[in-house]
């Protein structure tokens, strides 16, 4: 996978709010409010900001912290702690085993399946990419590109038809031609469409009922979305076993801030992270990236 | 999901238990849970505090209006600040004199410009044009065949080459003109605000084709940033409007005050789905009661206004404080209430009606009653009600189809509620006692008492509210 993109790595030099606040050593309300408002437009959200700085206050006075410098250390670790605890790690083990993408539309979820593929093909694993959305124009065609680009095999269907029976049928191939990893993109639907929230669950029921297993089912968070991304997660996880997330755009001036609230309130835990449009651009979850990324913002915003 | 502003409101009302005007001090706690609102709505931080600024000047000023209680005063500023923002001058739509007129549509990954450059297409079909669309998207895959798969389908021309795509952008505006088409959509790749080198080419591509119209396509799930998107392709681009997106799913939309507070032009279109007929005009009213969740209350406010006459009602107020109300004031004051439709309906709409009170259970024909009783009666017994002895309330129930039982209880109610009135004071603890009886809970009272607020604050006692 690709390193750690050079914008990113940008962020790690002029992290601006701590540089501003360095010149403001006291620790006063103005730095609750700035910390506050930093996390607010962050996307983090009102409730989950407050309690972040509720801990962020109980502990510094019991730690009797005195200076911005060492409370902004401290919420650095917090948050990154927060987003640590989970495994991160993706699973494979079936013969195939099949990841499926799924998220609202717009979020990256073929983008991502064509990361990944990308990525597993270099480390020499034969990828079977399944075009399990039939529904958007010319949706199979974007992927069939990609897999081309990516070295990956494509198994298509007619556009309209049923998304789970295309899926089984990658999971057949994939089995027959003893490809490790079946990579299933699908539509994208809105969580509040009860509807697509079943044929979702069917996609995944289907999965797995011939010789494939379903071992990863991720969900595609766009960055960019603030508050309606947490009601994503909880929606998606209600209909499926989500095992992970991909948390795409990051490479945008959108901080993601919401996966504080997924985590804490749903426990997902974020596997990767999409930081442009290029099939190099997927990187580990990191949450020293995300966090830093958070914590970084420019002097007047 | 999130509180809506008439939960958090309806929260700190009960906590004020303010029926008056509001205090300087109860309009920055209520200021306060607005703003809360509005950022668990993704509005921007500063769009949101810029906009309770507004609003507390205006709730400062405004005032308050006798048919509503101080929570629905404060909704209604909110709501029409909310419209005056999201709406304001509307996007009319003027074709060139020389055709074609030209649109072009930008906006980040993912947006929905593709869909809706589509959708536009289709929209000025209606209107008796021509389109035709060009794909100036040579960035994502199949771009291109996305957006001609769903051009045939509305029999729309595509033009588009694999070259670059300001090049495609130029040639596409000469096949226009060529062929005659009099208006062309232009569909871009997404870009983000942050790229400087994308953000020049669609500069490039707008100096190319000279747009007429140049729309920002936004989602209506964006966070914060919807403000600097906004704001940087208005500076790169000068936006004529936007079009806001998938507004379909559950998200608030508070992007969509952010973006038009920073760039002040119309959102002039809303898409609503994923197929070419889910687009529609955009309309404001809507969006404001979505952002803070105020949907039924509005409706509520509305029919308040509607059938009380302010005049009418502070007269009948002053009256009644003064101590001259009189059961001809009390019909009036009845059938204003009715006026608001049927009383199970209204109570249906109270945004907060605790649980377990059924809006059925209210009693319409009560009121129906209640009515009756003093329409049977003469103007002198209406005005001077002690005058009524033994043989007028027969009369009157046999007139009214009462029983003279109905008539006297309706009659020491009446005094009760004056004498209450008249002092102002609070009912005593009898009679908060007896209000309370037969009632599902101790909450209960408090829906009884929005009722009575909607209905200009006076107690209606025991008639017209709920069954005893
Ligand atoms: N900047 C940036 N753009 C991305 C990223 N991931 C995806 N995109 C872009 O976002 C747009 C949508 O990506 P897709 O992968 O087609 O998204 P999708 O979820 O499959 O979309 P639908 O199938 O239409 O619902 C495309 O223009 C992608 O190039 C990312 O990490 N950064
Ligand atoms: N639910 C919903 N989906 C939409 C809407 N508009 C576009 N989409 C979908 O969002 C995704 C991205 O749209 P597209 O037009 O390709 O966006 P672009 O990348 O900006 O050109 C596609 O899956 C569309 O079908 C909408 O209003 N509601
Ligand atoms: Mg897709
Ligand atoms: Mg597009």
């Amino acid at each position: 996978m690709k390193k750690i993109s050079s914008e990113l790595e940008n962020t790690r030099t002029t992290f601006s709010f701590l540089s501003r606040l360095k010149r403001n050593p006291q620790v006063d309300n103005a730095l609750w409010n700035e910390i506050e408002e930093a996390l607010i437009q962050a996307d983090v959200g009102v409730t989950a900001t407050s309690r972040i700085i509720d801990v962020l206050q109980a502990k510094s006075k019991e730690m009797k912290l005195s200076s911005t410098e060492s409370i902004l250390d401290l919420l650095k670790e917090q948050l990154k702690s927060t987003l640590q605890k989970f495994n991160t790690e993706l699973n494979e083990g079936g013969n195939p085993s099949v990841w499926v993408f799924v998220g609202v539309n717009g979020a990256g979820k073929t983008t991502s399946v064509a990361k990944v593929a990308n990525w597993k093909s270099k480390e020499n694993e034969r990828i079977v990419l399944a075009a399990g959305d039939t529904f958007r124009a010319a949706a199979s065609e974007q992927l069939e590109k990609w897999a081309n680009s990516c070295g990956a095999e494509l198994i298509k269907g007619a556009d309209g038809a049923d998304p789970s029976s295309v899926i089984y049928d990658a999971t057949e191939y994939a089995h027959a031609k003893n490809a490790s990893l079946v990579l299933a993109d699908t539509a994208g639907r809105l969580h509040t469409k009860s509807n697509l929230m079943q044929e979702l669950e069917k996609i995944v029921r289907v999965a797995n009922k011939g010789s494939g297993t379903v071992t990863e089912i991720l969900l595609v968070l766009d960055a960019t979305v603030g508050q309606n991304s947490l009601q994503q997660a909880k929606s998606f996880a209600e209909s499926v076993d989500l095992t992970g997330i991909i948390l795409t755009k990051l490479d945008g001036s959108s901080k993601g801030g919401i996966i504080f609230a997924i985590a804490e309130e749903l426990a997902i835990p974020i596997k990767l992270i999409g930081i442009g449009e290029g099939k190099e651009d997927l990187i580990p979850f990191d949450s020293e990236v995300v966090v830093e990324k958070i914590l970084d913002f420019q002097e007047d915003s | 999901m999130f509180d809506t502003l008439t939960d958090r409101l309806g929260n700190i009302f009960d906590r004020l238990r303010s029926r008056g005007k509001l205090s300087e001090s109860d309009i920055n706690a209520v200021m306060a849970e607005v703003r809360t609102a509005l950022l668990e709505a993704d509005v921007n931080l500063k769009v949101a505090k810029q906009f309770q600024d507004k609003v507390t000047e205006r709730c400062v000023q405004s005032e308050m209006h006798t048919a509503l209680n101080p929570a629905q005063q404060v909704i209604k500023i909110v709501n029409d600040e909310l419209i005056e923002i999201l709406g304001g001058q509307a996007l009319t739509l003027a074709y060139s004199d020389k055709p074609p007129t030209v649109v072009l549509l930008a906006g980040l990954q993912g947006v929905g410009k593709t869909t809706n450059a589509v959708k536009l297409a289709k929209w000025f079909k209606s209107q008796g044009r021509n389109p035709i669309l060009i794909g100036a998207d040579l960035q994502r895959p199949a771009a291109v065949e996305q957006l001609r798969v769903l051009a045939s389908n509305i029999d729309v021309p595509v033009f588009s080459e694999s070259s670059d795509p300001v090049i495609v952008a130029r040639n596409g505006l000469s096949e226009a003109i060529s062929s005659g088409r009099d208006v062309l959509i232009c569909d871009t790749a997404g870009r983000l605000s942050i790229d400087e080198d994308l953000m020049n080419e669609i500069r490039q591509i707008s100096d190319e084709i000279q747009p007429h119209y140049t729309f920002l396509v936004i989602d209506a799930m964006t966070g914060q940033e919807a403000v600097n998107v906004a704001e940087t392709f208005n500076d790169k681009l000068a936006l004529d409007g936007m079009i806001l997106t998938k507004l379909d799913g559950d998200s608030r939309g508070g992007a969509a005050l952010s973006a038009k507070t920073i760039v002040g032009k119309p959102i002039a279109f809303a898409s609503t789905g994923e197929k070419v007929e889910d687009f529609e005009v955009f309309h404001p009213d809507r969006l404001a009661s979505r952002i803070l969740g105020m949907g039924d209350v509005l409706t509520l406010i509305e029919k308040a206004e509607d059938a009380f006459d302010h005049q009418e009602a502070q007269k009948a107020a002053d009256r009644l404080l003064s101590g001259q109300f009189n059961l001809e004031d009390f019909l009036e004051q009845m059938q204003q209430l009715k006026k608001m439709g049927p009383l199970q309906n209204i109570v249906g709409m109270m945004p907060d009606l605790p649980q377990g009170v059924n809006p059925d259970d209210v009693d319409e024909t009560r009121l129906t009653r209640v009515e009756a009783i003093i329409t049977s009666m003469t103007y002198e017994e209406r005005d001077r009600p002690e005058i009524i002895d033994g043989s007028r309330r027969s009369r009157i129930a046999k007139g009214s189809g009462t029983s003279i039982q109905e008539v006297s209880l309706l009659l020491k109610q009446f005094k009760e509620i004056k004498r209450m009135m008249k002092g102002a004071v609070k009912p005593n603890k009898k009679k908060k006692k007896k209000s309370s009886k037969g009632r599902k809970g101790k909450q209960n009272s408090r829906a009884k008492r929005e009722i009575n607020k909607t209905a200009n604050a006076f107690d209606l006692g025991e008639f017209g509210s709920f069954k005893n």
